[in-house]
Formats: C-alpha cells, sequence, structure tokens
C-alpha cells in the first residue's frame, strides 16, 4: 500500500502547514520562467490557480470547454463562502471550522487537508475583497456574516444569493490581469481529452479546439486538473448541462486513483422537476432554510392549496425529528427526510415529489422588505422559473444532484498519484468527506488555487529546473492523440438510432433511482447490471450527426457520455463496497432503529482509492486509513 | 402547443447564412425556450439533420452563455432575463417565433446561433481588474466601504457578460458592459488607485475593437437580463472625463 503515502507533515494539526511552508522546496524567479504549468479548467480552483502562479511567473497555459472562463460553474454557487474572520465575536476559531468540516463530512475527510483549508480560508476573504468582490457590509462599513449549513456560529460571507458569481468574476479578474501581463496564456472552447505521461510524469494534454474539430497537444512541466465534479452523471442535477467528469477521468484512465466516487451530495433544496424535457435543476440556496419553515401536509394527498392548511395540519418534520437544528440540519439530512416524506405519500405538487419552504412566518415577523434585501434575487428566480410567487405562497422544493466529494486521490501537496498531476477544487475528494459543508466549496476552491498549490507545487518544480521545455511531437504525445481520434471516430461512426442526451437521461435516472440518496445492496447489483446494458446499446445504437472537424455540440455530448458510462459502473463498485451509511452516502442495510445513518467506523474509516487496472478488469481497491488525531470519533447528531 | 420557428441557420463563419422554418408541435407551456430547442435537435438528430448549435451552460441565468435574438428582441419579450430563463409560457400556440444570433460587428458568428464574444475578454484584459498579487491583501475589515457604495458596486457587478446591451444597440456599443465593470471597482476604496489608468485602456480597447459609439438610446438598459441601469454610463463617461482632463 505504498501507492497511498498521503505525505502529511509531521508535528502537531494547527503547526503542519506553517512547518510545511518553512521547508518546502523553492524556485528561483529566473528558473520559474522556464517552467510551464497546465491548468485545465477556470472556475474559483482553476482561475485563482492560474492567476497565483501567473504572478509567481511561472508560464502557465489554462483551458476552458466554455467559450470565456468567467463562465464555469463556479459562477452559479449562491450561498456564501466561510471564512474563520470571527468578525462576529460569536467564538468561531480556524479549529471550530476544521472540526465543523470533519464532523459534516462524517468522518471520511483527511484531518490534515481540513485543517489547512480551515486555516487559509481568512486570507481568502482578505484577497477577494482586495479584489473588489462586494461582499455584503453592514452600516459601519465592515463585512458582515450569515450563519449557513447547520453551524452554529455566523461565518458566511456572501453577496446577496451570488457569492459565488461574485467570486468567480473576483479570480476571473485576477486571471485576466495575468493574461493582460503575458504570464498566463488562455486557451478557451477546448476541451482536454486526454491527459499525457512522459516516463511516467503528467507532461502535457491533448484537447479538441471545440469551433475547429483540431485535435491539438500541449506540454508542460506540471498538469493541474481543476476541472469540477461529476454530479450532471444524475442527468438532472444543479450543474451546469455541459460540466462533466471527463478530465478526471481520463487521468484516471492514466493511472491517476479515483477515491471515493460514490460521494455524492444531493441537494435538498432545489425546483422540483416540472416536465419531461427538463435539462436541469435550479437550486435555491440553503441559505433560505434560515428562514424558511419545510412543512408537508399532515395528511396524505391533502390537495388544498397551501394558504389554505391551517397550521395544525402541517408536520414541520425537520422541527420535529431534528429540534436542535431544526430547518437548518446537514444537506444529507435534510434531504433524506423530505424523501422519506414523499416516499410516504406526503409530498405535494404535481408529481407528488416535492415539499413546503413556507416563508409566511418570516415575512410577517420580519417584514417583506428585510426578506426581500436577503433574499430578493433568489424569489425573483423562483418565480421567474414556476411562475409562483414565493411572497404569496410556499416555494416547493426537491433534493436534486448537487456536488461531487469524490474525487482524483491527492495527498497532502494535492498532488495525484501520477508525479507532476495535480487536482484541486471539486475535482479532487480530500477536503469534503462524505458531505461537503455549505459555504465550504467556494472556500475550498478558492484556498487551493491561491494559497495551497503555489506553495505546494513549488515543491515538485524545484527538481524540474533542468528539465527543458517539453517538446509535443514526443512518441507520447503521438499515441494519446491517435487514441483519441480513434475513440472519436468510434463515436461517430455508430451511426444508429439514439443521440447521446437519450442515453445520458436513461443513465441518470438508473443512478438516480438506485445510486442517488440512499442505496442498498440489491439495487445496486441491479444498476450496475442497467448500466451496463446501457453501456452495450450506447456503443451499438448512438447516432452522432454531422463531422468531426467542425463545431459539432453532438460529439461533445456522446464523448463526455461514453465516459459517464465507466464512472457511473465504478461509483457502483464503490457503494456497494461500502457497506456502511456516511455522510450522503446513506446505505440503507446500516441504519440505526430510529431510521438515522449508521457508521462502521471499525470497518470502513477509510479512503477508498480506485486503480484502473485495463478494460474488463476491475478496479483494485487501496484503503488510505484514516487517523483522528486531534479530534474523537463522534456519531453525527442533530437532534 | 405548437409553433413555428424561423431559425438562423449558418454553417460557419465563413457561410452565408438564412433563416429556415420549422413546424415543431411537441412543445409545453412547462418548457424553458432552450429545452424547446432542445427537444427540436433531438428530433432534427434523429432525422439526420443537423441539430442547431447554440450556447448555453448554467441555464439558470448566471453564466451568460446563452442569449439569442429572439422575435427581434435579445432574449425574447420578457424583461430581466437571460434566455435559457425564458419559459413557452412566453408564447402562445401557433405563434410564429423568429431565432437570430447576436448581431454586432465585434461577435462574428461561428456556427448558427453561436457567436464569438471574445472582444468582451479582451475589454477586460485591458483594466477590468485590481492589480493585487495574492497574499498582499489587508484584512478584510481594514477597507471600510459604505454599505451605501458597496450596495451599488454589487448592482454594477452582477453583469453576466452575455453581449445582450451590444446586440440591442442600433450602434452595437459595448458602453453598458464597460460601464458596469468601471462602476463596480471606481465605487469601491480598493478599486481607485488604478481608476484612471482602467478607465482610459477599457475605452481605448473598446473601441480598438470595433464597438460603436453611445447615443443614448436606453436599447441596452432596457436589455439587460440583469437590469443594469444607464447611470453606471454617466458614471463612466465622469471617470473617463475626470480620467482624460484632470
Amino acid at each position: 500500500m505504498a501507492i497511498l503515502d498521503a505525505k502529511i507533515p509531521e508535528g502537531s494539526l494547527a503547526e503542519k502547514w506553517t512547518q510545511y511552508k518553512n521547508s518546502v522546496k523553492l524556485v528561483n524567479p529566473a528558473n520559474k520562467k522556464k517552467l510551464d504549468i497546465i491548468v485545465v479548467g477556470t472556475g474559483a480552483a482553476g482561475s485563482s490557480a492560474a492567476s497565483a502562479l501567473g504572478e509567481l511567473g511561472y508560464n502557465v497555459k489554462v483551458f476552458c470547454y466554455q467559450d470565456s472562463p468567467r463562465r464555469a460553474h463556479a459562477i452559479a454557487s449562491q450561498g456564501g463562502i466561510n471564512a474563520t474572520k470571527n468578525y462576529q465575536n460569536d467564538g468561531d476559531s480556524v479549529y471550530r471550522l476544521f472540526y465543523d468540516m470533519i464532523k459534516g463530512g462524517d468522518f471520511r475527510a483527511r484531518e490534515a487537508n481540513v485543517y489547512r483549508a480551515a486555516e487559509v480560508s481568512s486570507q481568502v476573504i482578505d484577497h477577494y475583497t482586495a479584489l473588489g468582490v462586494p461582499f455584503a457590509r453592514d452600516y459601519g462599513g465592515s463585512l458582515t456574516n450569515r450563519s449557513f449549513g447547520g453551524v452554529q456560529v455566523s461565518r458566511t460571507f456572501y453577496a446577496k444569493g451570488q457569492t459565488g458569481q461574485q467570486c468567480m468574476l473576483g479570480s476571473y479578474s485576477s486571471l485576466n490581469r495575468q493574461i493582460s501581463e503575458g504570464t498566463v496564456t488562455m486557451f478557451s472552447r477546448r476541451e482536454m481529452l486526454d491527459l499525457v505521461l512522459v516516463d511516467g510524469k503528467a507532461r502535457g494534454i491533448i484537447t479538441r479546439n471545440l469551433i475547429t474539430g483540431e485535435l491539438e497537444r500541449h506540454s508542460a512541466h506540471a498538469v493541474v486538473l481543476a476541472s469540477g465534479g461529476y454530479g450532471t452523471i444524475y442527468y438532472l442535477s444543479t450543474l451546469a448541462i455541459q460540466s462533466n467528469g471527463t478530465a478526471a477521468w481520463k487521468a484516471h484512465l492514466k493511472g491517476a486513483l479515483f477515491a471515493n466516487p460514490s460521494f455524492a451530495q444531493i441537494h435538498p433544496t432545489s425546483i422540483p422537476q416540472l416536465n419531461e424535457y427538463q435539462s436541469k435543476l435550479t437550486l435555491m440556496s440553503e441559505s433560505l432554510r434560515n428562514d424558511g419553515r419545510i412543512w408537508v401536509p399532515k395528511e396524505k394527498n391533502d390537495k388544498r392549496h397551501p394558504n389554505d392548511i391551517p397550521e395544525e395540519d402541517r408536520d414541520y418534520y425537520l422541527e420535529r425529528r431534528y429540534p436542535a437544528y431544526g430547518n437548518l440540519v446537514p444537506r444529507d439530512v435534510g434531504s433524506r427526510a423530505a424523501k422519506e416524506r414523499c416516499d410516504a405519500g406526503y409530498g405535494v405538487g404535481p408529481t407528488g415529489l416535492a415539499v413546503y419552504m413556507d416563508f409566511r412566518d418570516a415575512i410577517k415577523k420580519q417584514g417583506d422588505k428585510t426578506i426581500e434585501a436577503n433574499y430578493g434575487n433568489l424569489f425573483q428566480l423562483y418565480d421567474t422559473i414556476t411562475g409562483i410567487n414565493p411572497y404569496k405562497e410556499p416555494m416547493q422544493i426537491y433534493p436534486s444532484a448537487h456536488y461531487t466529494m469524490g474525487g482524483l486521490w491527492v495527498d497532502y501537496n494535492l498532488m495525484t498519484n501520477i508525479p507532476g498531476l495535480y487536482a484541486i477544487g471539486e475535482a479532487n475528494f480530500a477536503d469534503h468527506g462524505a458531505n461537503r459543508l455549505g459555504a465550504a466549496s467556494l472556500m475550498q476552491c478558492s484556498g487551493d488555487g491561491y494559497f495551497i498549490l503555489p506553495f505546494t507545487i513549488s515543491d515538485y518544480m524545484a527538481d524540474q529546473i533542468k528539465t527543458p521545455r517539453i517538446p509535443v511531437n514526443l512518441k507520447e504525445f503521438d499515441e494519446a492523440e491517435e487514441n483519441v481520434r480513434k475513440r472519436l471516430e468510434k463515436l461517430i461512426s455508430i451511426n444508429g438510432t439514439q443521440t447521446p442526451t437519450f442515453f445520458h437521461k436513461k443513465l441518470g435516472k438508473i443512478m438516480w433511482d438506485y445510486c442517488g440518496m440512499v442505496r442498498n445492496e440489491e439495487g445496486l447489483k441491479k444498476a450496475a447490471e442497467l448500466v451496463k446494458e446501457l453501456k452495450h446499446e450506447f456503443w451499438t445504437d448512438l447516432k452522432v450527426p454531422d463531422n468531426l472537424n467542425e463545431l459539432n455540440q453532438e460529439i461533445e455530448k456522446a464523448g463526455r457520455v461514453s465516459d459517464f458510462f465507466d464512472l457511473a459502473g465504478l461509483l457502483i463498485t464503490d457503494a456497494l463496497n461500502r457497506k456502511e451509511s456516511c455522510g450522503a452516502h446513506f446505505r440503507e442495510e446500516s441504519q440505526t432503529p430510529d431510521g438515522e445513518a449508521q457508521r462502521n467506523d471499525d470497518e470502513y474509516l477509510y479512503v477508498a482509492a480506485w486503480e484502473f487496472k485495463g478494460e474488463k478488469i476491475p478496479h483494485q481497491l487501496h484503503k488510505e486509513k484514516l487517523k483522528f488525531e486531534e479530534v474523537e470519533v463522534q456519531v453525527r447528531s442533530y437532534k | 402547443m405548437k409553433v413555428r420557428l424561423k431559425i438562423w441557420r449558418q454553417e460557419n463563419a465563413k457561410a452565408k447564412g438564412a433563416f429556415v422554418t420549422y413546424d415543431f408541435e411537441e412543445v409545453s407551456p412547462e418548457m424553458s425556450f432552450l429545452e424547446m430547442l432542445d427537444a427540436l435537435n433531438q428530433k432534427l438528430i434523429k432525422k439526420s439533420d443537423s441539430p442547431i448549435a447554440f450556447d448555453s451552460d448554467c441555464r439558470e441565468g448566471i453564466c451568460g452563455s446563452c442569449g439569442l435574438y429572439i422575435n427581434g428582441r435579445p432574449n425574447g419579450p420578457e424583461k430581466g432575463i437571460s434566455t435559457c430563463q425564458l419559459s413557452m409560457r412566453a408564447f402562445k400556440d401557433g405563434d410564429t417565433i423568429y431565432v437570430e444570433p447576436w448581431r454586432a460587428k465585434p461577435f462574428p458568428v461561428i456556427k448558427d446561433l453561436i457567436v464569438d464574444r471574445s472582444a468582451f475578454d479582451k475589454i477586460l484584459h485591458a483594466g477590468g481588474f485590481i492589480s493585487v498579487n495574492t497574499g498582499s491583501a489587508p484584512d478584510g475589515n481594514s477597507i471600510l466601504v459604505p454599505k451605501e457604495y458597496s450596495d451599488l458596486a454589487f448592482d454594477s457587478s452582477v453583469c453576466i457578460g452575455c453581449g445582450a446591451c451590444v446586440a440591442a444597440c442600433k450602434n452595437a456599443s459595448a458602453m453598458l458592459f464597460v460601464a458596469a465593470k468601471v462602476s463596480h471597482l471606481a465605487l469601491l476604496p480598493q478599486g481607485r488607485p488604478e481608476a484612471r489608468e482602467r478607465v482610459k485602456n477599457m475605452v481605448m480597447e473598446m473601441d480598438r475593437l470595433g464597438f460603436g459609439n453611445c447615443t443614448n438610446t436606453g436599447a441596452c438598459e432596457a436589455e439587460c437580463p440583469k437590469e443594469i441601469n444607464l447611470t453606471n454610463i454617466a458614471r463612466l463617461n465622469r471617470e473617463y472625463f475626470t480620467a482624460k482632463v484632470l
């Protein structure tokens, strides 16, 4: 198991990062200019990493599939970004944020990484503020905070319901500055379709130019994947419709371990599905749970208008089941509770797959104006999509696939097991365990990009200064490009009858039904069979129109869906292996008598990191044992 | 419901485009406009026709990828939304709907309804940032910003870079886009040190890229999905004047 050395520095938790920074190898400024780094993805992680590395003087090449780096999906994050400033004097500290993340992640995250993420969170806020991110302020002009995601302190910085947009535009602006200075070269409308290894090290990528269809080779001394999560494996999710797992999956096929793939977070509050053509589910920020009360009717099939249902006929089931946390229970708990009520027949709306989130009491107490100031854009968003005014009647919400805690396995340096290949932000697995705490994603992505990777990559780059620029005419680039070309040609030549979207929807349904909020062995085994059958159908009956050498959005989709089939197989394998409930992963076989999740620390206190061994050969499991030195492993209870 | 769609088809940047008519019957009012196009595309692919190329990603009105000219208006008949937020509820059974890409010289068509908006990125390269290196920021609360200014800056910073303002303008002016970014940064104390250079460089780049002049028609404000207002342009003019003259 030497393969899984997390390289956690010695010393006490609070001192590890400082000591690491004091001892890490540095690269002198003259040498940095001679070193190339590729960054794939331009979200909060990719843009911040690229700009920070550019500022240091490295030669950075950045890639995104969108027409502009500003469009990466961090832009859609709504509620906020955590930091341990303790501006509210309510007892917050690095340790408390660390502890909330460890506990929220249900003791399946790596202590040292989480502590460091909490440690740099304050710097992230300082930096964004200096970049001009207009976080909410109080009348004295200082920054203000709110409580978010089931924690008992107010440490979340926010910009109305558009915190992600503002942070994204902040990191995009720092990226633009480096582009104008010439340290960063931007390649937009490019999709990474393979990773190139030379002598076992990550040395480049193959991309497809999405306008011309041309395959391109790019080389570097190191490659950083900031390609986001794979929640669109469920087809309907809160993600952008083009978000995908391809970059990470291609790296996995080249040897990078994939960790905890089945840890997918189902967000409790999104707008329910309205029709069969629906392409995505829109999130309603969970900040709404600060003032929205969640309920269903006490009677099954109560068809009365929600405003006509009196107080005594309403079941505020979260307040009932979890009196200490009420409507602010963590995401997984809230999601399962909603599913439980709907499965039991108490759901509302046309499909019965929805619960009410009601602002009546908050509006009565605080007034329309205050509610509008806090949530105005979210209310408007809801009204636009559903045609229902949430000032007048409750919102309908239902859980949807949202964030993937799983991702490429990385060590303390954020390096995968492939030398020179790094994974940051949602693309890695490191900081959120089995369940992500609210407002910890922007925080982790930006922390990784601005304040962690620039240090840790230096340790590797210091050994690269004698390596000249990597030429792109090496045989390894020839082979990788040829493989990409063959796969694309195969996809387009099947010439069957069904579209990539048809298969994606079917795959998503299987994953949602059997590998979503609640899983059991029988269902997972069935899902494995169904995915296998559907994958066969995909490769024999797919239809991709037009040609490869032009802008062809269907071949883009086909490629991503083809990788989702393989990732789905691994996701199910991982879910089957983990015969415990933990965080977002709820195994029916493993629950307490009153229906709460039952962890099994004796057998599953590890990170499951899977190695690809070849087509049709089972993945090999590597276990990274989790050691909790600072915190006591406890049962999560929100009662 | 059914609709008659007249959609701009253009094979590539060099090809000559034209409207193509599609009668589409499987439309339901719950669909979003883009989901209606998705459904049409599924049908076209199955008939071995080329699907209609259009940009979109987040589908919740925040990434700015989408943006279509619908019945002569950017993002269609409703105010304050992007194209992906437009619902088919806005149309009636039997309607004819014209769908075009953004039309503006600095936004050349790439294919069908997709245009090249990289000119917007270039304007921001010219100065749409505050020059602060990672690690050198002071404590967040050491820069106090009156709430009033912070809120105003936020109102300007919500621009999604979609290009509707340019498409709406008869001069293809990018003034509202530039004004929003200049305002956002000029309203904050952090943005003041570079304010003069920033506004000069961004305006120069905007002109170099071929965007037209502003003649105060207000079409940009009327069509902006984020309802960014003309006050921003007044502020841009003041910032520019101060930078040039004083």
